[in-house]
């Protein structure tokens, strides 16, 4: 009586009004819109809860002393992250001045390049490590850079970040690249330049929104990460001024106050969190808008 | 608009000095070299995480072999180390939130694409999205402070209800697997749903004008003709869901309770193999746990690629031509932008 037991879905949907009312087809329907909008709503409900608390126990434990104050023994009330948020600045910057340089030159050869046997492995090995859980390369690092070294630091933290940044960005450009008309390069040969000012003067500006979009988003991922931070920036109780030297950043304290015993530093990780969910928005936002003014060029 | 004017200024330098043009040819080729160099370094980076946790983990293979995924306890202090608990805890945690984000991430891109009324879906795929880039640790805090409560204080109830099931028995702490599996759920759904969402919008408007044309259904012309059309694209997202879920940190760390037990209630707390990691590597002081650990990063670094991997060869078989770079998160979700 129902159409789903054949096997063509061709001849299901031609004998579907023989064998089916149309009521009963249009209650299927309804059904099926009922359960995608309650799915939704939902997911929309759900999602909105994470935000709603972080802002409202967020901004219940945000204050002047929690940005501007460094933190005290736990136990002692009072207190800040102002550390972990300068050791999230730091980090941040200093993961982009790893990775956008390699990130931005490996995706123009991806997508200038184009075919060839390191192309499509570079390529696929990218997609490989856009998947790779981000404490994998905490754990990396770790062997590589803070075993050696004997100590944690913030040169380590932001390598970590950095591998996690690399294949975003290269992907993201390469796509950018990819994206530009092929004939504005061919315009500008013909016009005998040569490749390189094709690439610095036609290509890159032409895909600067697209590169500019991938590159926040990388970004405002990468600030949030604390799984790579764990075992290389590890924490810090003062301000880094040595890059040498371990540091605070905002995920990893929020992780640790979050575990700890203590309500003061519940309240501390509530608004930490409401800082770094606000750093994060404010890049996703900055991407999503940058992207939507897409203009065709030329 | 900026090419325009580029190319002008291009078309002049070559006749008037012959040694910019040298000097940017000469620059040319350092800058190709350094971007080959900086696409090798890529895959060179993929080749030694590999090496670095392949040498790391020989001491544990060779103390333990296959003994390591089959051992069920996990005791740094007496050098004992078998990793069933972890590999169970990631399959239980992972796999209960693929059942939760998979339905719903298919009925939400369902309404994103194709049920919802038109004004609504931009914003709610939007919303979605951004709040998709919300980091792992936030969803942690959210999960320790808001959802473990809840959980604890629904628990006596649904032991009530469904206690004669061994999954839903003993009393729960509010942190424990299913916790985690919930918070997982939430975090995997919206990267399910823009894949999905993406693989959607990619049919042909053709298809599915054809099938309404026949006299179908909206519902009917989902089912029997852009679903099968599809159907490679959905797998590919439940695969990236899965590779996501597996490798999810911070969160899990925060609310599964990290127990090296295996039990059968989901009230339980357990540990899952990325948790383990969180928990002791910076704690390891005895060699052989350090390998230990590396080993399970192995396990974990495998199963992700290769999901990974198999997601993007489904997918591109199946765009053939049309590949235009699945990405892995949704903030990134620009399959239907291809050119």
């Amino acid at each position: 009586m129902s159409p789903t037991g054949q096997r063509n879905p061709k001849g299901a949907l031609a004998s579907g009004g023989t064998e089916r009312t149309l009521a009963s087809r249009r209650t299927s329907e309804a059904l099926v819109r009922a359960l995608s909008a309650t799915a939704t709503a939902l997911t929309v409900l759900g999602l909105a809860s994470v935000l709603l608390s972080v802002i409202g126990y967020g901004a219940r434990g945000l204050s002047m002393t929690t940005l501007t104050q460094l933190p005290r023994p736990a136990g002692t009330s009072g207190g800040g992250v102002a550390n972990a948020i300068w050791g999230t600045l730091l980090l941040v910057t200093l993961a982009c001045a790893i990775a956008l340089p390699i990130g931005l030159l490996a995706g123009m050869h991806l997508g200038e390049a184009r075919s060839g046997r390191l192309v499509r492995l570079a390529r696929t090995s990218a997609d490989a490590l856009s998947a790779v859980p981000s404490v994998v390369f905490g754990i990396f690092v770790f062997g590589v850079f803070v075993v050696p070294t004997k100590s944690f630091s913030a040169l380590a933290g932001a390598t970590a970040l950095a591998l996690t940044m690399i294949p975003a960005v290269a992907r993201a450009t390469e796509v950018a690249v990819r994206a530009v008309p092929e004939r504005l390069r061919e315009a500008a040969l013909a016009l005998g330049a040569t490749h390189f000012r094709v690439i610095t003067r036609v290509v890159l500006p032409t895909a600067a929104r697209g590169i500019a979009t991938g590159v926040l988003l990388a970004v405002g991922r990468a600030s949030g990460e604390a799984a790579p931070l764990l075992f290389t920036a590890w924490e810090s109780r003062f301000f880094c001024d040595d890059l040498r030297e371990p540091t605070a950043s905002l995920p990893v304290s929020i992780f640790t106050y979050s575990i700890s015993p203590h309500d003061d530093l519940h309240a501390q990780a509530w608004a930490a969190a409401l800082v770094l969910v606000a750093l994060v928005l404010v890049f996703q936002i900055a991407a999503r808008l940058l992207s939507k003014r897409r203009e065709d060029p030329v | 608009m900026s090419a325009t004017a580029t190319t002008e200024t291009s078309e002049s330098s070559p006749t008037t000095t012959e040694s910019s043009a040298e000097r940017t040819t000469a620059l040319g080729h350092v800058m190709r070299n350094l971007a080959r160099a900086a696409a090798a370094s890529v895959l060179v980076l993929l080749i030694a995480l590999f090496a670095f946790l392949a040498q790391g983990s020989r001491r544990s293979l060779q103390a333990f072999g296959l003994g390591f995924v089959t051992g069920t306890e996990w005791d740094p202090a007496h050098g004992r180390y078998g990793a069933l608990p972890f590999i169970f805890g990631t399959l239980v945690s992972s796999l209960l939130a693929l059942a939760l984000a998979v339905p719903g991430g298919f009925l939400v891109a369902l309404y994103v694409t194709e049920l919802g009324p038109r004004r609504v879906r931009g914003p709610i795929s939007a919303l979605v999205e951004t709040l998709a880039a919300v980091p792992s640790v936030v969803y942690g805090v959210w999960g320790v402070f808001v959802l473990a409560p809840a959980v604890q204080s629904a628990a006596p109830h649904v032991s009530r209800a469904l206690g004669f099931l061994p999954f839903f028995r003993g009393p729960s702490q509010g942190v424990g697997m299913l916790t985690a599996a919930l918070v997982l759920a939430l975090m995997v759904l919206p990267t399910i749903a823009a894949v999905m969402r993406d693989v959607l919008s990619a049919v042909p408007a053709s298809l599915r004008e054809a099938g309404l044309a026949l006299g179908g259904t909206r519902w009917e012309v989902l089912r029997h003709v852009v679903f099968p059309h599809a159907r490679a694209g959905l797998f590919a997202a439940v695969m990236l869901g899965f590779g996501r879920a597996v490798g999810e940190t911070m969160a899990v760390t925060m609310v599964i309770g990290n127990s090296g037990e295996i039990s059968a209630s989901l009230f339980a707390p357990g540990s899952t193999a990325a948790s383990v990691l969180a928990n002791e590597l910076a704690e390891a002081s005895d060699p052989l746990h350090a390998s230990a650990l590396e080993e399970v990063a192995l396990v974990l670094l495998v199963v992700t690629v290769l999901f990974n991997l198999g997601a993007h060869g489904v997918v591109r078989r199946y765009l053939r031509r049309k590949t235009a770079g699945l990405s892995t998160g949704p903030a990134e979700g620009e399959l239907g932008e291809a050119p």
